[in-house]
């Protein structure tokens, strides 16, 4: 408010006056310009003679430059890819696009279920029963002190050992460990349960509408409608209508033993699961000393002022600790869920293909390292901007509001 | 002796004292000797301790016997395992070979520590000469020392650098050799655990002062391009995978050098871990710079003094003392990292435990071999973050008196 309507000539007696700069050792502007300069042309002369080097040894070597080799047919082949792909003709920008597939989807997994596991793990640490506390602080502190890619080697020798498929151990008939990787049961995809799984997308927005619609009403009225009855129905009428109305088929694709291996069923390798279980539960032991921190730095008087209101403990966790709490989580937890983001190349130890990994493999084929690298920056640089920017739009949302 | 009597001559008069509830009781020991008193029935002795924490509520119940039952049968089987059925050594035959025929027949049920009284030389100091072993064994030594003393607060001073060059000197002249009585040892021949502490002691040494330099240059309010330099430097450090950046040491450096200049491949790694370190010990120490009071710049101003005199003498001793705490804690993350060199091939000690599975006679025993290289790393990692963790709260004592 003050700095619109304050009085110019006393905002211009605040600042010193405008000197020029002079051309001698003792303006410290003069000097900071003289430095500036030496540094950057430093800098420059560095990387102009990286440069210069880089392109004597590429020409000297007859490296082709230049990002061309991407579409070129690339032979590579690939394990667990999310897309069709082919290696006798698919090119190298596909197989570098499933890297980078495969990459979110390891991310986006272990960062969710990393969250689960270290909330758990963190309230856990505060629970009144010693036993949970102490096994809580035993896992975070065991965890942290050995090196991740340990544990991955660790997991990964773990799943290997895992009996064949003949002697997989089966959980009912629609999942089956060996060391073949997790075969699953899946839902044979058909056109009707597209129509149904419109239908619930459509029944979710609907109930988020009516939470909305009574939280209103209650602020008007005082009085609170039930959310919960509405929400399943919503949630559960329209998918199941549309889903009858379409013909009401369900086939159920299961994995069976034929010969040495499985038919049917979908395949999680067990180079992915490792990789999701190192990460997990590497990252978790961080996520957990995030949360406790978080959830003690909510004085106690505020547990104790919710409790003189009479709220019972799941809505004064709900409404009051864990808000407060959040605002203390977010800024760490966004370094955990870049750190999980990074740690997730260390696949190219295990033989998951990532992007490290695919990328790799193509500069050793092509030799055009430069770019191998310069992509498998770029990609991260990109999937780090992004966590931090969507973190950072959260932590606006939930911060203090201020007057 | 008379306090003894005289402690239970009081103890007699406090049971006579009708006892009513802890929350009353409690005053009153203000007024007569504290610490005497006894609680009432029910709230203190290891009965109510268990009933408090262990068996608090139903629910609280059903954890600790659903835990307590996991807890007893996997220690059961664990040390089963471990001590009960394993085989602590093998026979050799006349080649000097090893029979781990006694391992075969325990797989499964006990563990085969024959691996590691087999292996444990080559896992510790990798394919360096046998006969020389004892060098990289003083040089851990001299690094366990090193750490010891830095930590010690009594040689918090400048003597503490001279030290640190000292040491680290002796240690590269034990590793090469190259003097009478020392054969020169190549590079090449390095490995084990000699080589993960020179990877993190020597990238913390010359990241360290890196590190600095680009914290002072990040908060240079009168040197904009020196900011956006330092600004870009370490945000893109800290935006990609140290993998991506061991890969560009071991395929990109050898690019960027001069036709004939060839630098060798640990050197490369180190490189590749002080550039890294570097950016994440900059954040650390540029948390200090922050945390220091705008009076101390301005006292060094008003001062007359230049601004290395400034920063030299004022600034950067209160403010790495703030930063010690975070600066171990990520100095046991570096720790850590050292063992992605793996991936591009250089013979730190999860390497060398990895080729030592690698002997067709014990690829199959893995578990021994990685739990044993986890107790190394945590033994480590563990005393450096109890360290840090003591430190902290010492500080913090400090602070709030």
């Amino acid at each position: 408010m003050s700095g619109t309507t304050a009085d110019p000539r006393l905002t211009d007696a605040r600042l010193p006056p405008r000197k020029r700069m002079r051309l001698s050792w003792a303006d410290p502007r003069f000097r900071g310009l003289v430095w500036q300069v030496l540094i950057v042309g430093l800098v420059i002369l560095v990387i102009w003679y990286l440069v210069s080097n880089t392109n004597a040894n590429l020409a000297a070597r007859h490296i082709a430059t230049g990002f061309g080799f991407l579409s070129r047919v690339a032979g590579v082949p690939i394990a667990d890819s999310p897309i069709p792909y082919n290696p006798a003709e698919s090119t190298y920008g596909r197989a570098l696009l499933i890297g980078v597939l495969n990459t979110l989807k390891v991310a986006v997994s272990g960062i969710i279920l990393a969250t689960l596991l270290g909330t758990l793990i963190g309230i856990g640490r505060l629970s009144s029963n010693w036993l949970v506390a102490k096994l809580a602080a035993i896992y975070v502190e065991v965890i942290r002190d050995i090196p991740v890619l340990l544990q991955l080697l660790f997991w990964y020798t773990l799943l290997q050992g895992l009996p064949g498929p003949r002697q997989a151990i089966a959980i009912g008939n629609w999942a089956f460990l060996s060391n073949r990787g997790i075969k699953v049961a899946v839902i044979d995809w058909q056109p009707g349960q597209g129509w149904s799984l419109l239908a619930l997308v459509a029944g979710i927005a609907l109930a988020f509408g009516y939470a909305r619609y009574s939280r209103r009403r209650q602020e008007r009225t005082g009085q609170k409608p039930r959310v919960w009855p509405v929400a399943i129905a919503l949630m559960v009428l329209p998918p199941a209508a549309v889903w009858a109305l379409a013909g009401g088929s369900l086939v159920i694709d299961k994995p069976v033993l034929r010969g040495f291996n499985f038919t049917g069923g979908t395949t999680i390798s067990p180079e992915f699961v490792a990789l999701l279980l190192g990460l997990v539960v590497y990252t978790a032991a961080y996520i957990a000393e995030i949360v406790r921190s978080g959830i003690e730095a909510v004085p106690q008087g505020q547990w104790e002022a919710g409790r003189a209101l009479g709220l019972h403990s799941g809505v004064l966790l709900r409404k009051i600790v864990l808000p407060q709490a959040l605002r203390v989580v977010v800024p760490p937890m966004t370094s955990q869920y870049l750190n999980l983001t990074k740690n997730s190349s260390l696949a190219v130890a295990i033989g998951f293909q990532d992007i490290v990994s695919v990328a790799n493999t193509v500069l050793n084929q092509t030799g055009q390292a430069i770019e191998g690298i310069a992509m498998i920056m770029a990609v991260y640089l990109t999937i780090s901007l992004s966590i931090s920017l969507f973190m950072n739009w959260y932590n606006a949302r939930i911060a203090l509001v201020e007057r | 002796m008379p306090s003894a009597s005289t402690e239970r001559a009081s103890a007699a008069r406090l049971g006579a004292v009708p006892a009513v509830s802890g929350e009353i009781a409690a005053p009153r020991a203000g007024s007569g000797k504290a610490g005497a008193h006894k609680p009432p029935a029910g709230v203190g002795g290891p009965l109510a301790w268990l009933k408090r924490n262990l068996f608090g509520s139903w629910w609280s119940t059903a954890l600790t016997l659903a835990l307590g039952y996991l807890i007893v049968r996997w220690s059961v089987s664990f040390i089963d395992w471990a001590l009960v059925h394993a085989v602590w050594s093998v026979p050799y035959n006349d080649r000097g070979a090893p029979v781990p025929s006694a391992c075969q027949a325990a797989q499964g049920v006990g563990a085969c520590w024959a691996v590691i009284a087999d292996k444990y030389r080559f896992i510790l100091f990798g394919r360096y000469p046998y006969d020389e072993q004892w060098r990289p064994a003083i040089c851990i030594a001299l690094f366990i020392a090193l750490y010891a003393v830095s930590a010690w607060r009594r040689f918090w001073r400048k003597e503490l650098l001279g030290i640190w060059l000292a040491t680290l000197a002796v240690i590269g002249l034990l590793m090469w050799g190259g003097i009478p009585g020392l054969p020169y040892v190549p590079q090449d021949d390095w490995g084990g655990l000699p080589i993960t502490l020179i990877l993190a002691t020597f990238g913390l040494a010359f990241a360290f002062p890196l590190a600095v330099l680009v914290a002072l240059g990040r908060r240079a309010a009168n040197l904009p391009a020196v900011r956006i330099l330092c600004i870009v430097y370490v945000e893109l450090i800290r935006g990609v995978p140290l993998v991506s950046l061991l890969f560009m040491a071991s395929v990109m450096f050898p690019l960027f050098m001069p036709a004939g200049v060839n630098i060798d491949k640990l050197l490369r790694a180190q490189i590749a871990i002080i550039l890294f370190a570097a950016a994440y010990l900059a954040e650390v120490v540029r948390g200090g710079l922050q945390a220091l009071p705008k009076g101390q710049f301005e006292g060094a101003d008003a001062l007359g003094l230049s601004y290395w005199q400034k920063t030299r003498l004022i600034i950067l001793p209160q403010a790495l003392r703030v930063v010690i705490p975070p600066l171990v804690n990520t100095f046991i993350g570096f720790f850590k990292d050292t063992s992605l060199v793996l991936i591009i091939g250089i013979f730190d000690l999860l390497t060398a435990g990895k080729i030592a599975l690698s002997d067709p006679l014990w690829a199959s025993y893995t578990t021994e071999v990685y739990l044993v290289l986890a107790v190394i790393y945590f033994l480590f990692c563990f005393a450096m973050s109890k360290y840090s963790r003591g430190l902290e709260r010492e500080f913090n004592r400090a602070r709030r008196r």
